[in-house]
């Protein structure tokens, strides 16, 4: 019942999308909304782990990288065409995922995410000495005509993401409505009062690792379709990390649309800065607004909101 | 006579060097109430996390409904009917009081079949008996001590132990506030639920115990009925430290 206001969102999301991808002609809006969409989707994923179950990964770079370089691998081994591209990224994010999860086992709080910064560095060194996919120099890449109805390979590439936000935050939104968001919320209050009430805690959070995982790398995967190139430092970039982890805090963990106002909000502040100013000048303003939030607003825009809405609602 | 509920045999504990339970055995009738005492430090809690999962004991078995313990996690024991309280509580403080026990009534009862509204209502009742009904809504951060005591009394209720297993629910707690929640553990032993009792207030373990064993530096010293333990000259000395 209460998911009948979730589900024309989504419709009237993507029907915008799809909409605007034949309406307008200035492609650069897409170029510019490829990015700000594929955040959304890292800022949602980021969170499963992060805000739900209280795990603070700082490895979404070593999944973006992953995906790339799983989308640039079976395109240049096989010629797969872009959702056999993001559906291999998602599995091997996967089974990254799996393998980040059971890190877990041992590592809490901040010893996990240094061990999470780890993962990234040796996935982005395997890869830099993987010659198939072009080493250190990167690889270019030639992407084959869009398939129709749509006549511009950005168009496109901006309408999958677009169902893939619609994916990750439906998936977002089920595990925080779920028995499995119960769970993990008490794996994040507290892991031995947890078990010993029954929660599964391993299996709740591999399954959380897994998912993240997918979902991340699925979105990295058209990055190399995007550019039409990749590289390991640009594909592991540090930058992707502390973005989705900035907008998850910034826009709120408790609530699956706190990533998303967060990531809307941060993604396109970058988006004109870059354009306006200078690509640096954008990594600033992340900073700056990371400590504010952090400072004056620690549960983010959905905490303001509720504020807002109580001090409102006692007048 | 029946199997025990309960069987310890030969369980120890090493932490490094460090010797915290060695070859403890101890059994447990079902329906019993059972009190462990013993000084600071003599291993009643480390004895409760084998026993409970939290830990994994060195050596020995733990048999618990006629079946062996060792290899199972925490929350498969908890599924098999053994439920405890924390020494410090641990509440899940994001969550009302409400949302820890359906946490635990969604988790350790598997396959219960309730809709989400029989799952309200059976830990309202859980609530009800332990006198936290008026505070079903409030975040379990904001609770005093004696709330929170008894919420990890709820919380361990809602799994629907046949064990439950009291690690100091009363320290901290004034005169009346242990007798609540004495009252509380007496009407959950009448109907039906064992339970072992960790305490340092004696007046409530002997109050409360039909059977005592004390424990000091990780061994068993004494055990027997609660007056007979009580003048037994090595718990004295243990207590005493003459």
């Amino acid at each position: 019942m209460r998911s009948v206001p979730f589900l024309i969102g989504a419709a009237v999301f993507l029907t915008a999308a799809v909409t605007a991808a034949f309406v307008v002609r200035n492609e650069y809006v897409f170029f510019a909304g490829f990015v700000i969409l594929q955040f959304i989707v890292l800022a949602t994923a980021w969170n499963i782990l992060g805000g739900y179950a209280g795990y603070v990964n700082f490895g979404t770079s070593a999944f973006v990288g992953v995906g790339i370089y799983t989308a640039v691998a079976v395109f240049k081994y096989a010629g797969a065409p872009l959702y056999l591209q993001m559906l291999a990224a998602a599995a091997v994010g996967a089974a990254l995922g799996l393998g980040v999860g059971l890190l877990t086992l041992r590592l809490r709080g901040i010893f996990f995410s240094i061990a999470t910064v780890a993962v990234t560095i040796i996935a982005e060194t395997l890869i830099t000495n993987w010659k198939f996919v072009g080493g250190a120099t990167g690889v270019q890449l030639l992407r084959p005509p869009p398939t129709a109805p749509f006549e511009s390979y950005i168009k496109m590439l901006f309408v999958v993401v677009a169902v893939l936000v619609v994916i990750a935050v439906a998936l977002a939104r089920y595990i925080q409505l779920s028995g499995v968001g119960r769970g993990l919320r008490a794996v994040r209050d507290d892991e031995v009062a947890a078990e010993c009430s029954g929660v599964p805690t391993l299996k709740l959070k591999l399954l959380a690792c897994a998912i993240s995982g997918a979902l991340m790398s699925a979105a990295g995967a058209p990055a190399a379709m995007y550019l039409q190139f990749a590289d390991p430092v640009s594909a592991f970039n540090l930058n992707y990390s502390v973005s989705a982890l900035a907008m998850s805090l910034i826009g709120g963990t408790a609530h699956w649309i706190g990533p998303v106002l967060g990531a809307i909000l941060l993604a396109t502040t970058q988006q004109f800065l870059t354009v306006t100013i200078s690509s640096e000048v954008n990594v600033l303003v992340l900073g700056v607004m990371l400590v504010l939030f952090v400072v004056g607003a620690p549960d983010g825009i959905i905490g303001l909101a509720k504020r807002a809405w109580q001090r409102w609602g006692r007048r | 006579m029946s199997d025990p509920l309960l069987s310890v045999s030969g369980v120890s504990k090493r932490f490094g060097g460090f010797t915290a339970l060695q070859d403890i055995s101890l059994e447990i009738r079902a329906g019993e109430r059972f009190g462990l005492i013993g000084p600071n430090g003599s291993g009643k809690t480390t004895l409760i996390n084998c026993i409970s999962g939290v830990l994994r004991n060195d050596g020995g078995s733990i048999r618990f409904a006629g079946r062996e313990l060792g290899g199972l996690s925490a929350h498969q024991r908890t599924r098999r009917g053994i439920a405890r309280s924390f020494q410090v509580p641990r509440p899940f403080r994001s969550m009302t009081v409400l949302e820890n026990l359906l946490v635990a009534l969604d988790y350790a009862v598997i396959g219960h079949g309730l809709s989400a509204r029989e799952a309200d209502a059976e830990a309202m009742a859980i609530l009800g008996k332990i006198g936290l009904a008026e505070k079903a809504e409030a975040l379990s951060a904001q609770l005093s001590q004696v709330e929170l005591r008894k919420m990890e009394l709820a919380r361990a209720m809602a799994a629907r132990p046949k064990l439950l297993i009291s690690d100091e629910a009363m320290a901290g707690l004034a005169g009346a506030e242990i007798d609540e929640v004495l009252d509380t553990l007496f009407k959950l032993n009448a109907e039906g639920i064992t339970v072992i009792m960790i305490e340092h207030i004696m007046q409530a373990v002997m109050r409360f115990s039909q059977r005592v064993m004390c424990l000091d530096a990780g061994r068993v010293i004494c055990e027997g009925a609660p007056q007979a333990v009580m003048d037994d000259k090595r718990v004295q000395e243990a207590y005493l430290g003459a």
